[in-house]
């Protein structure tokens, strides 16, 4: 637990070498020989995640979150062939054949998404050997991408599938440099490689960072940026560089390869998505015009501590706020988070994620949300549990692209969900069970369906409750 | 000057707080606090900033100030077990942040108590949070002693030292190895030799070596050594812990609580045995460390089932500033009840860890912590289950002092619940 805001707050220094200035920050290490545009593979390191077998199940009289704002009492969800095949009321009719899980008094949502985590990029334990985030050499690095430093086996990823219902996850980089590197979105399902856990056909997202981060790790070591208005000019250069390059590549000529400038010619592009570390309101404003200046689209402002105070212009852009339910002063941009900010974005009709960017709270990212929910409900707007679920399903698995997927619980879609014990906005429910594309991964009651990572094995408590 | 008078009068607009009056709360669930079953439609009786009575019959003084609390909470307030409540505004602003004392030169004879401000604002967001004491620690920089922590209430008054020197905070395990030169070996040897040290002091001999303590550090020690101030010391593993309490039985006048404990289940017998209280973390569940390999959500039950007596804490989990994450915690453990194979607390169980066990472990059972008479007369209530989510304390009472609840997110909150700017700019919004 002892460094745990590290990545929020960064405050160790960083003591690698820097080895490139601002004037060249966008030109990679990793430059090729010059190559033909159509060769280049856009999914060299291809996911080889398999759905692992299930039994076609039924989960009837439970109460139902759909993930898109719907709730059924007493209802029937099922599943077969990895699939969502059904959900509705108690006459819903259950295909021959079918397992049937009596699920009184039990709540099912879809799987939890969380957004924002560096579960296998800064593992536990927490030695400086694991910490893969933040390639700090440089105030851009949008040729590194996190599935590079991802450790399959982070005990972490089996805490969050126990204790929380995380089904999927984007783990980013970290916020050291403007511009981080592309995230990679995972299916929460371990591997003996990271090909193995990546999600099948999830855009690519690229991490961006506002504020204190950037200028302070670069300042430090007497390197632009070292202010806010820094961090703006270095990233504007960067994406006029980008957008020459974009050009370049597009003229059907013969061009160098650069793997960083490959990355933000795919934003502009609108192929990878910008998720853009950022607390504070008018930087997020500024980052909504140059993104305009430039002609790509923020997909998810993290952090977003002060999202309610532009929540009419976040709705307006279409821009979701991946939030903390109350996390506040643990540094500067952090001092004006309230824990009303989840339920006046709502209110205002802005979308809603709460995310963990830590290994603990992912655990427990349904407690955050209902927090959030219930700060709402004491100034006056009252949000329905069912519409909070989707603060932690649809809308993130919409801000990561996978929503035709995964997120919620409709006919077609992965079956990715959770039996909970209880509701899942009360402190006192757990998940009971928990499917991934119909696969039993997760068992409360089966000692042998919980995961327990290489690490752990051999290990005090192997195998134990967590 | 003049931004001062202004911050003044803002603070004493919500934060000053009437005098203790004559209370009888009456017709809520009431928890005393010491583990004991809620009592439905209980009183609780105040008068002079002291609990007078709680139970299902007490009579109610004429004249007293009767609060109606039919469906509701009542309860003690929580008392933390362990943070650094009033040490920083922000933590990441060096000039804010009074944690650690360590680069003066001094160890154990820093004391936290000047520092502790309680015009920063986690005391008004914790005190709204139903958050009523706390025991608040210094941090360490480079010496496994770390100084001085005090009691705290979180009370809107300029006065917010309970117990000054209430115990002092030593640092076992990876973090105090790391201060006492690379080595658990350097740990042991330092705690050895710098009590040693104390005791040398204290005989007045001429050859008092201050290598490693100055004489003001070495009074500090003395106090821990003759068992006068308790030694809180944080511990994660369970070698560290055993040879903790070999320590114990060297040294045996010395109060022991260890602080952290991810693996005591693993030595949960030994802890019980030796009569060490601890206060632990209660979600640690990862190994963050290779000192915390075992931690499980488990291991308050387990140590608690094993005879150990158990409070809450919060060591270096948001510790200045999410004391409001306590409830959140006991409810955790709580759950665990429901969780196959897994060990948690009852609810009554729970609700003393945050508020009786951590004053008894502290010593100051007798004064605080719980509803019973004669204890300081910090009360909440609460408009449902305080250790569910959906719950916040309606009513915070401290020494009998009714206290304000509006804190500086409330009037960000307030300002912008709808966002748009209206006929002026939000600054003119207040």
């Amino acid at each position: 637990m002892k460094s745990k805001l590290r990545w929020s707050l960064l405050a160790a220094p960083l003591a690698l070498a820097a080895c490139s200035n601002i004037s060249d920050a966008p030109q990679s290490a990793s430059a090729v020989p010059a190559e033909k545009p159509r060769t280049v593979d856009k999914n060299p390191y291809p996911s080889t995640y398999k759905a692992y077998p299930g039994v076609a199940t039924a989960i009837r009289n439970v109460t139902i979150f759909d993930g898109e704002g719907g709730r059924i009492e007493n209802g029937i969800v099922f599943f077969a062939n990895g699939k969502v095949s059904g959900v509705g009321g108690a006459d819903t009719a259950i295909p021959e054949g079918t397992t049937i899980i009596d699920g009184s008094g039990k709540f099912v949502t879809p799987g939890i998404i969380d957004i924002h985590s560096h579960l296998g990029d800064y593992p536990t334990p927490s030695v400086e050997a694991h910490s893969d985030g933040n390639e700090a050499t440089s105030p851009t690095t949008p040729e590194v991408w996190a599935e590079h430093s991802v450790w399959p086996q982070d005990p972490g990823f089996s805490r969050a599938l126990a204790n929380g219902g995380v089904t999927a996850l984007q783990v980013l980089p970290g916020s050291a440099n403007l511009m981080g590197g592309r995230s990679v979105v995972l299916k929460n399902v371990y591997a003996r490689t990271i090909q193995g856990m990546k999600f099948p056909d999830a855009p690519y997202g690229m991490k961006m960072a506002c504020g204190e981060n950037p200028k302070r790790v670069y300042g430090s070591k007497g390197r632009m940026p070292s202010t806010r208005m820094g961090n703006l000019a270095v990233n504007r250069q960067t994406w006029i560089k980008a957008q020459d390059y974009k050009k370049r590549r597009d003229s059907g000529k013969e061009y160098t390869r650069d793997l960083g400038m490959e990355t933000l010619a795919g934003v502009l592009d609108g192929d990878i998505s910008i998720q853009n570390h950022c607390y504070r309101a008018d930087e997020m404003a500024l980052v909504l015009d140059m993104a305009k200046e430039f002609g790509y689209k923020v997909s998810t402002f993290h952090h977003a501590v002060e999202s309610y105070k532009i929540a009419d212009l976040l709705r307006d852009n279409g821009v979701c706020s991946a939030v903390w339910a109350d996390w506040w002063g643990f540094k500067m941009e952090a001092y004006d988070a309230i824990p009303e900010n989840a339920a006046i974005l709502h209110n205002t009709g802005a979308c809603v994620i709460i995310h963990s960017d830590d290994e603990n709270q992912i655990q427990r990212l349904n407690q955050e949300a209902a927090k959030a929910q219930a700060d709402g409900r004491r100034m006056g707007f009252n949000i329905s549990d069912a519409e909070v679920i989707k603060w932690l399903t649809y809308n993130p698995a919409k801000a990561l692209g996978i929503s035709d997927k995964t997120g919620s619980l409709k006919a077609g879609k992965m079956a990715d969900l959770v039996l909970w014990n209880g509701n899942p906005l009360s402190v006192y429910a757990r998940p009971y069970k928990v499917w991934i594309d119909g696969a039993l991964m997760f068992d409360a009651s089966n000692p042998k369906i919980r995961p327990v990572s290489d690490f752990e094995l051999g290990q005090p408590g192997e195998g134990d409750v967590k | 000057m003049r931004h001062f008078l202004y911050a003044a009068a803002a603070v004493a607009a919500f934060a000053t707080p009437v005098a203790a009056e004559t209370i009888a709360i009456t017709g809520g669930r009431l928890v005393v606090g010491d583990g004991s079953a809620p009592i439905e439609g209980g009183t609780v009786v105040i008068r002079d900033g002291k609990i007078v009575a709680a139970g299902a019959t007490v009579a109610i003084p004429s004249g007293a100030r009767q609060i109606n609390a039919a469906g509701k909470w009542v309860t003690p307030g929580v008392f933390a077990g362990f943070s650094r409540l009033g040490l920083a505004e922000v933590d990441a602003v060096n000039g804010t942040n009074d944690k650690s004392g360590g680069r003066s030169g001094f160890s154990a004879a820093i004391d936290v108590a000047p520092a502790i401000d309680p015009f920063r604002s986690p005391f008004a967001v914790n005190r709204s949070a139903g958050v009523t004491r706390a025991v608040v620690a210094p941090e360490s920089a480079d010496s496994i002693f770390a100084g001085q922590g005090a009691i705290a209430d979180l009370g809107a008054d300029s006065n917010p030292v309970t117990k000054a020197r209430a115990f002092q905070f030593a640092e076992f395990g990876e973090e105090g190895a790391a201060s006492a030169g690379g080595s658990r070996a350097g740990t042991h040897l330092h705690f050895r030799a710098m009590l040693r040290e104390a005791q040398d002091y204290a005989a007045g001999r001429g050859t008092f070596d201050d290598d490693l303590l100055k004489a003001e550090d070495a009074k500090a020690l003395l106090s821990v050594l003759r068992g006068d101030t308790r030694l809180l010391i944080h511990v994660e593993g369970a070698n560290d812990m055993l040879r903790l309490m070999e320590l114990k039985r060297e040294f045996p006048a010395i109060k022991m609580v260890f602080v952290g404990v991810s693996e005591g289940w693993r030595v949960a017998s030994e802890l019980a045995k030796a009569g060490i209280p601890v206060i632990a973390s209660a979600l640690n569940d990862l190994p963050a460390t290779f000192e915390m390999l075992g931690a499980t959500q488990s291991n308050i039950g387990r140590m608690k089932d094993a005879g150990v007596q158990v409070a809450i804490g919060m060591i270096n989990d948001r510790d200045s500033h999410q004391l409001r994450y306590t409830t959140q915690y006991a409810g955790n453990i709580v759950s665990l009840q429901y969780v196959p194979g897994a060990t948690g607390l009852t609810w009554d169980e729970a609700f003393a860890a945050i508020s009786s066990v951590p004053a008894d472990i502290m010593g100051v059972g007798d004064r605080l912590g719980s509803l019973k008479a004669g204890r300081a007369a910090d009360v909440v209530v609460w408009d449902g289950d305080p250790l569910e989510l959906s719950s916040a304390a309606t009513m915070v009472i401290i020494d009998g002092v009714e206290q304000p609840l509006g804190n500086r997110q409330n009037r960000l909150r307030d300002r912008y619940a709808r966002p748009t700017e209206g006929d002026l700019p939000k600054a003119y919004d207040r």
